[in-house]
């Protein structure tokens, strides 16, 4: 590399990273990105976007020699033909489960940003004050007022659609058009909401995916194949959105192939000098140095970064004087839910292929409910009509089996939760100093498990979805509680968390490190908690305030 | 499936209609022999089955044109677990006895109704089987067939582009699109 001084790292690609070099950059920093994995350029490298089901040899199936592969991955749909390459090496990259956790990872230039849900919700003072009002943890250093504009910004340039709903447990936002509910979901909805006089609500999703032009980009063609990589740039990715836009600058050096083994720290100044990077490529190390690190590796790698730095000066790495780094991992618990049949509608269908669904908001433990357990927990789900997919015991074989599977079936509406996790000091990530990945590094080792709170409020999010599709007419509704083993919702929080007191906690309000204020954490590390909506919305959101909090502070020379 | 896809549960519901969609997920096996499983005259042998399953109507071909004889090879080889593929390839020479049995020759070489005839009893046998088959034993052979059939033929270009209506770019959504009986379904979800 010709330049080894930057004004600013950022470790790590995916959606957050990419907010805080297109934010740094914007702001007229030199920045160098710093990638793990390969380089994945926008629709040149989405191999398979533009695919026909036939033109894959298993038709997207996993085959036998993935799933031996691919030990963690196959525990759930992520592992599939169709875009395998986006998820992370488990030969290469291993980690230890004390308990086992499913960790499903991208190594790659935009990380998960390439193969996100979208699901975008603003959190609400319910879940900023949870833990203050009952009790747990540290309390949320800010509150919804100081982080309202913050979402504002991100969403305007991410584009997130939406309807406004007026819901104060998931506050509006600035989006474009929402999507349309199919007329199931809407008849559904409307008997929910006199079943249960306002007090519930089914609203349309709300989702990074463009419903109008925007930025430059162009708005969804309902193809429904957005994780290959959507050559339309179509959703809010790191290469649709935020990489070209800190391109554009012409401050930002993008360097792939760069795993990031420590922040590099001056305990005479107590603050960081830069990173030391291992070429994933070549094995030889480097340092880049800069004013100051924004840490975006993914939740569980950035924590891993932290503890592999300064441990001259804390054994237990950068951060981890409050004896809280690597604590108080959490995700979001789901594989509950319900579903059944739809009688009628035999004249409507659907047409085009909408990657989005409906949304039931958190209603338990709120507007006077109480539970025998804290938090809460919404439903993803949708009404749509079955295709050739579905089951037709009454025909076994021959044309009239054929015929009847070249039209549509009946109408379904299904629903599956997503639950809070509470922050617990004993779920946790710890280095195996026993076990090195491909380039020798000490691998993580994660030892996290449901508590009674997750599982008490499993029992209510089958029973509710269950009672609300009976409420609103749905015909042999089945219930389920399947596999809620923690990592499944791919959504990691926590383990270098946001707290007032540096004695109880790694990052402060600013996501500045306690113990080098030049070091800031924006991915899902530093959240105190993890309410029940999807997370990254909210990182976007945090890692642009950061970026200009600690751009105004390198003005003030405070860092 | 997406991860939408699998939160609305879609798959409970539809559940097991692609098969090793769930054994898949049951744990790690060894990786399948990648040669031997099938003779060149088994690929047509299977196209004959699969033709039986979906034949050819007035309105498109059957699952022979779709060469689902090549796709069930390629599926059973690749993707199946070897107790999967066991009960598959045993179950071609248990079909091929049936039909002995009643014809006193090979399945490939009956009448169409005489291949209906044979492969409703094997379907009969795998209801029977199922209404006692315990919770994590194999599918019926027939089942597996049915499946692959059925998979196999609305997944190729024959099957997506000629019984079902292809649209790889709609380009808009509409929640309430009017439907009359006879309108054929998407091929894509």
């Amino acid at each position: 590399m010709a330049q080894q001084h930057y004004d600013a790292i950022v470790v790590g690609s995916g959606i957050s990273g990419g907010w805080a070099a297109k934010e740094l950059t914007e702001k007229g920093l030199k920045v160098l990105l710093l990638e793990r994995g390969r380089n994945i350029e926008h629709i040149k490298d989405y191999v398979n976007a533009n695919k026909a089901p036939w033109e894959f040899a298993h038709r997207g199936e996993r085959t036998q020699q993935m799933i031996k592969d691919y030990p963690v991955l196959k525990r759930d749909y992520p592992l599939n033909e169709t875009n395998l390459d986006y998820w992370v090496n488990e030969k290469e990259s291993p980690y230890t489960e004390i308990k086992r956790f499913d960790w499903f990872r991208g190594y790659h230039m935009g990380g998960r940003s390439l193969m996100w849900g979208r699901q975008s919700y603003r959190w609400s003072d319910f879940d900023f004050e949870a833990n203050a009002k009952d009790g747990i943890a540290v309390d949320w250093p800010v509150r919804y007022k100081e982080i309202e504009p913050w979402y504002d910004y991100v969403e305007k340039f991410a584009g997130i659609s939406g309807n406004r709903d007026g819901l104060p447990q998931l506050p509006d936002g600035q989006f474009l058009p929402p999507m349309e509910m199919t007329i199931v979901e809407k008849d559904v909805a409307a008997r929910l909401k006199a079943y249960y006089k306002g007090q519930r609500s089914m609203i349309m999703g709300r989702t990074a995916n463009l419903t109008a032009p925007h930025e430059g980009r162009t708005n969804c063609q309902y193809r429904n194949k957005c994780w290959l990589g959507c050559p339309f740039g179509a959703y809010f990715s790191t290469q649709s959105a935020t990489l070209p836009a800190a391109m554009k600058t012409g401050n930002l050096t993008v360097r792939p192939w760069s795993i990031v083994t420590r922040v590099l720290y001056d305990k005479d100044k107590k603050r960081a000098t830069g990173v030391e990077v291992l070429d994933a490529e070549t094995n030889k190390t480097y340092e880049f140095t800069s004013k100051i690190v924004f840490l975006n590796a993914s939740t569980l790698n950035s924590t891993w970064i932290l503890m592999n730095s300064a441990t001259d000066i804390w054994p237990g790495g950068l951060g981890s004087s409050s004896n809280e780094l690597g604590h108080n991992l959490m995700d979001h618990h789901l594989g509950v839910g319900a579903s059944g049949y739809v009688e009628g509608y035999e004249d409507k269908y659907t047409y085009g292929r909408r990657a989005n669904g409906v949304y039931i908001p958190r209603y338990r433990n709120l507007f006077g409910d109480k539970r025998d357990y804290l938090r809460g927990f919404g439903y993803q789900g949708g009404g749509s009509r079955e295709g050739w997919k579905r089951a037709v015991p009454e025909l076994m074989l021959g044309a009239a089996f054929k015929e009847a599977l070249t039209e549509p079936g009946s109408w379904t509406m299904g629903m599956g939760g997503f639950g809070e996790i509470l922050p617990d000091h004993s779920n946790m990530v710890s280095l195996d100093k026993n076990t090195k990945d491909k380039w020798g590094l000490n691998v993580l080792a994660i030892d996290c498990e449901l508590k009674s709170n997750e599982l008490a409020m499993r029992k209510d999010m089958k029973q509710d979805a269950i009672e609300m599709l009976e409420a609103a007419g749905v015909k042999n509704v089945q219930g389920w509680d399947g596999d809620g083993t923690p990592g499944r919702g791919i959504h990691e929080m926590g383990t270098a968390r946001m707290g007032a007191d540096p004695k109880t906690s790694v990052v402060n309000k600013n996501n500045q490190v306690w113990d080098a204020p030049n070091v800031f954490v924006t991915d899902g590390a530093f959240m105190t908690s993890a309410a029940c909506v999807n997370p990254s919305l909210s990182y976007m959101a945090f890692t642009a305030r950061a970026a200009d909090f600690a751009v105004n502070e390198l003005k003030k020379q405070n860092l | 499936m997406n991860r939408r896809e699998a939160l609305s549960a879609a798959a409970v519901i539809f559940g097991g209609t692609i098969i090793g969609a769930n054994s898949f997920l049951s744990g790690c096996k060894t990786p399948a022999a990648k040669t031997g499983l099938f003779a060149d005259e088994d690929v047509a042998y299977m196209d004959e089955i699969s033709d039986t399953i979906i034949p050819d109507t007035p309105g498109s071909p059957g699952a022979k044109a779709a060469k689902v004889g090549a796709f069930m090879k390629t599926i059973v080889t690749d993707c199946y677990s070897p107790e999967d593929q066991q009960v598959f390839v045993k179950g071609l020479q248990t079909l091929n006895e049936a039909a002995d049995k009643a014809y006193k020759k090979k399945f490939a070489e009956l009448t169409a109704e005489q291949k209906t005839t044979v492969l409703t009893a094997e379907g009969k046998a795998a209801q029977d089987y199922d209404a006692k088959r315990a919770k994590d034993a194999p599918s019926h052979y027939f089942s597996m067939l049915r499946q692959l059939t059925v998979w196999g033929y609305f997944s190729s270009e024959v099957g997506a582009t000629k019984a079902l209506r292809y649209l790889p770019i709609p380009g808009k959504f509409d929640g309430s699109f009017p439907y009359k009986k006879g309108d054929k379904a998407w091929a894509l979800s």
